[in-house]
């Protein structure tokens, strides 16, 4: 088995090594002959009694387990920026995290799970800090992915170049060497140069989406079955909009890739192709790295950041399709990749948030769980915040009914802000409906509103007068106050201009009046607004059915 | 408990029954009430679609059961027949069921590989009904 999981050759057990010969010794336990095809079958996990001492001893002393933890966070978080072989060469003496030489072979599920509960498990049983931790937790998890996963997921040069092979033989082969090292769900950096292409090709636009028409037409090419492609479909469109943006797309192709490629599809996105996990993970990776070495440094003030980043899993968590898969322990496997990937997914989600605020608004409908998390909360909610409330409305009249003496008083005292601000037109409004009687009674006010200048005592005194004016043309009253409204209203710009020129009021300072329509104008404008967003929900609705 | 989707053409789309004995006359009731249904979105033929509530309520009570009729704007009618011996259903968490059923018609229809008119095979939308009927029972 030595010989031919290659660690004859080179000296000694690298990670990948390792899983082959773990793969090798199950072969042999179910019976099958000690050669490199046999791995490729499903097997059963192999039985280790006899192992223990073996990886205890392999994973050597506590000093070498220190420096390999440290080693493996700065693994962990060159996510999908696999460095290959360079840095995998480097580092394959000091750490697991590096590449392996060989591709393990299509059973990857199982295939990972055997290295992370016996290598990491057992040897780290002791560590107490927050590496140790996820590791042993990871046994538990059936979904490969975090920071171990980032350890061994770095792609070999020859496995990506026979991928790279494969896909740009347009997906139309199945090439069964092209396996992802250890998570068929992780997207490597070939891969997602690859997608962003293709992306460009069919929407130039990288912020924006793809449509569900263009996604199908180019979906279709890759000749999978209908049903599998609706379902691939619904794990990856995330919000549910008929749309695919780019993190999106790249996981939907990697889902056709993966399935062209032999691997079942399942039944709910993986975390690695969420679309967080993806906008975070296309930063850059020196970033990520100094961050994270700083918190590995502040290992005793540790616990904020696993709570940090425990909630920005809970919230990725709650993205609906994942609820099944996630389990707890996963918030502690996530914290080594996403307390960084937390810090740089804020200010994405805050990108992700304004690129696709309709996207929001038209799901309010749904419980969203994203919200819970209070890592994230304070600017998803300022953004909802932001959209989602429609501008107050400007409707200070509309409650006035015609002949109450209130609502006399509440106009003139508005009028006498205004004639203090500016000059308030009463008078134009009145204008078009009756000009001979507004005339009038813009005379009228125009004796009035000097009074109005005084405080609220005046005010009845004007109101009197200004109902014997009211009594005197009762329809001109309404008229006018009515006028006022729609000055509220999409008129005011129509109106006014007009106004200002027919009014032949000496008191009246055309300039003035201007500036009081763009205020008006402004209100016009966003009750015109308010109303265009409410009849563009009701048409998205409908849009969507 | 059954719930049923059925097209503008009044086939089905969807149907899932829980428990699965007596099937056939779930299928019956539906079939049946899909005529009340008609008649009521025909009995508000001249008033304006928008002004038609999406919940049409309980279309009839048998000794049974209780048959409650949802439609959309686009005509797509859902059914859902429950026991009368579950009384703790009450009105809102029927409409509540409906809203939801709406969100996941939604979001199938966003799926482009899916032409309005087929069967609906979707795994999400199984999955929520699933989970809502076990909420019922």
């Amino acid at each position: 088995i030595t010989e031919v999981c290659g660690a004859k050759r080179v000296g000694y057990f690298g990670p990948a090594q390792f899983y082959i010969a773990l793969k090798l010794i199950a072969a042999a336990q179910s019976g099958f002959p000690v050669r490199i095809e046999s791995i490729k079958n499903e097997l059963p996990l192999p039985r280790f009694m006899a192992l223990k001492n073996d990886s205890e001893v392999r994973y050597g002393t506590p000093a070498e387990l220190h420096g390999v933890k440290f080693q493996v966070p700065h693994a962990t978080l060159e996510k999908n920026s696999y460095k290959r072989t360079d840095e995998g060469e480097k580092q394959e003496p000091k750490s697991p995290p590096m590449s392996p030489i060989c591709s393990p072979p299509a059973s990857p599920s199982t295939y990972q799970r055997i290295p992370l509960s016996y290598g990491y498990g057992k040897s780290r049983s002791g560590l107490e800090q927050q590496h140790g931790a996820p590791y042993e937790i990871r046994h538990s998890t059936h979904q490969q992915d975090g920071p171990s996963s980032g350890n061994y997921g770095a792609k070999p040069a020859l496995a990506c170049s026979t991928l790279n092979r494969s896909l740009s033989a347009e997906r139309e082969q199945p090439d069964s060497s092209a396996h992802y090292s250890d998570d068929p769900w992780r997207i490597t950096e070939e891969q997602r140069d690859y997608y962003i292409n293709q992306f460009r090709s069919l929407q130039p636009d990288l912020n924006s989406f793809i449509s569900g028409s263009v996604a199908k037409n180019f979906f279709t090419k890759s000749k999978l079955p209908i049903p599998e492609l609706s379902h691939i479909w619904e794990l990856s469109d995330v919000d549910c909009d008929g749309a695919l943006t780019l993190p999106e797309f790249c996981a939907a192709f990697h889902l056709v890739v993966a399935r062209k490629n032999g691997y079942q599809l399942p039944e709910t996105l993986p975390e690695t192709l969420l679309p967080e996990y993806l906008q975070a993970a296309s930063l850059k990776p020196m970033r990520d790295c100094s961050l994270f070495d700083s918190y590995s440094e502040s290992l005793p003030g540790g616990q904020p950041s696993r709570d940090f980043s425990r909630t920005e899993v809970r919230r990725a968590e709650e993205v609906p399709d994942n609820s099944a898969l996630l389990q707890d322990g996963k918030k502690e496997d996530k914290q080594a990749l996403k307390v960084s990937t937390a810090l740089k997914t804020i200010p994405k989600e805050f990108q992700h948030l304004t690129v696709k605020t309709a996207a929001q608004e038209s799901n309010a409908l749904k419980p969203r769980p994203r919200s819970r998390s209070y890592s994230s909360t304070s600017i998803e909610d300022a953004m909802k915040k932001g959209e989602e409330p429609p501008t107050p409305p400007p409707r200070p009249q509309k409650s006035h009914s015609r002949a109450s003496s209130l609502d006399l008083n509440k106009i003139f005292q508005q009028n006498t802000q205004a004639v203090r601000s500016g000059w308030l037109p009463p008078p134009p409004p009145a204008l078009p409906p009756r000009p001979s009687v507004s005339q009038t009674e813009q005379v009228s006010e125009v004796e009035l509103h000097p009074q109005m200048n005084r405080p609220p005592s005046q005010a009845e005194e004007n109101s009197s007068a200004k109902k014997e004016v009211v009594l005197a043309q009762p329809p001109s009253k309404p008229a006018r106050r009515k006028l006022r409204t729609e000055t509220q209203g999409l008129e005011t710009p129509e109106l006014s201009p007009t106004i200002n020129v027919t009014s032949s009021l000496p008191a009246v300072k055309p300039h003035l009046p201007v500036q009081k329509q763009s205020s008006k104008q402004k209100r016009a404008i966003q009750t015109a607004i308010r109303k265009n967003k409410e009849a563009n929900a009701v048409l998205a609705r409908l849009n969507s059915e | 408990v059954s719930i049923i989707c059925s097209s503008p053409q009044n086939y089905p789309l969807y149907i899932r029954s829980v428990p699965t004995e007596n099937e056939l006359k779930f299928h019956y009731t539906v079939h049946t009430s899909l005529d009340v249904v008609d008649e009521k979105i025909s009995a508000m033929g001249k008033a304006l679609v928008d002004q038609r509530e999406l919940y049409l309520g309980l279309l009839y009570p048998t000794e049974d059961y209780k048959v409650y009729g949802y439609v959309t704007n686009s005509k797509v009618k859902f059914v859902m027949v429950v026991d009368s011996s579950n009384t703790a259903l009450r009105d809102n968490e029927i409409r509540s069921m409906f809203r939801k059923l709406h969100n996941s018609y939604t979001d199938i229809m966003c799926n482009p590989f899916y032409n309005p008119g087929d069967r609906i095979h979707s795994r999400a939308f199984d999955n929520m009904v699933n989970s809502m009927m076990m909420q019922v029972c």
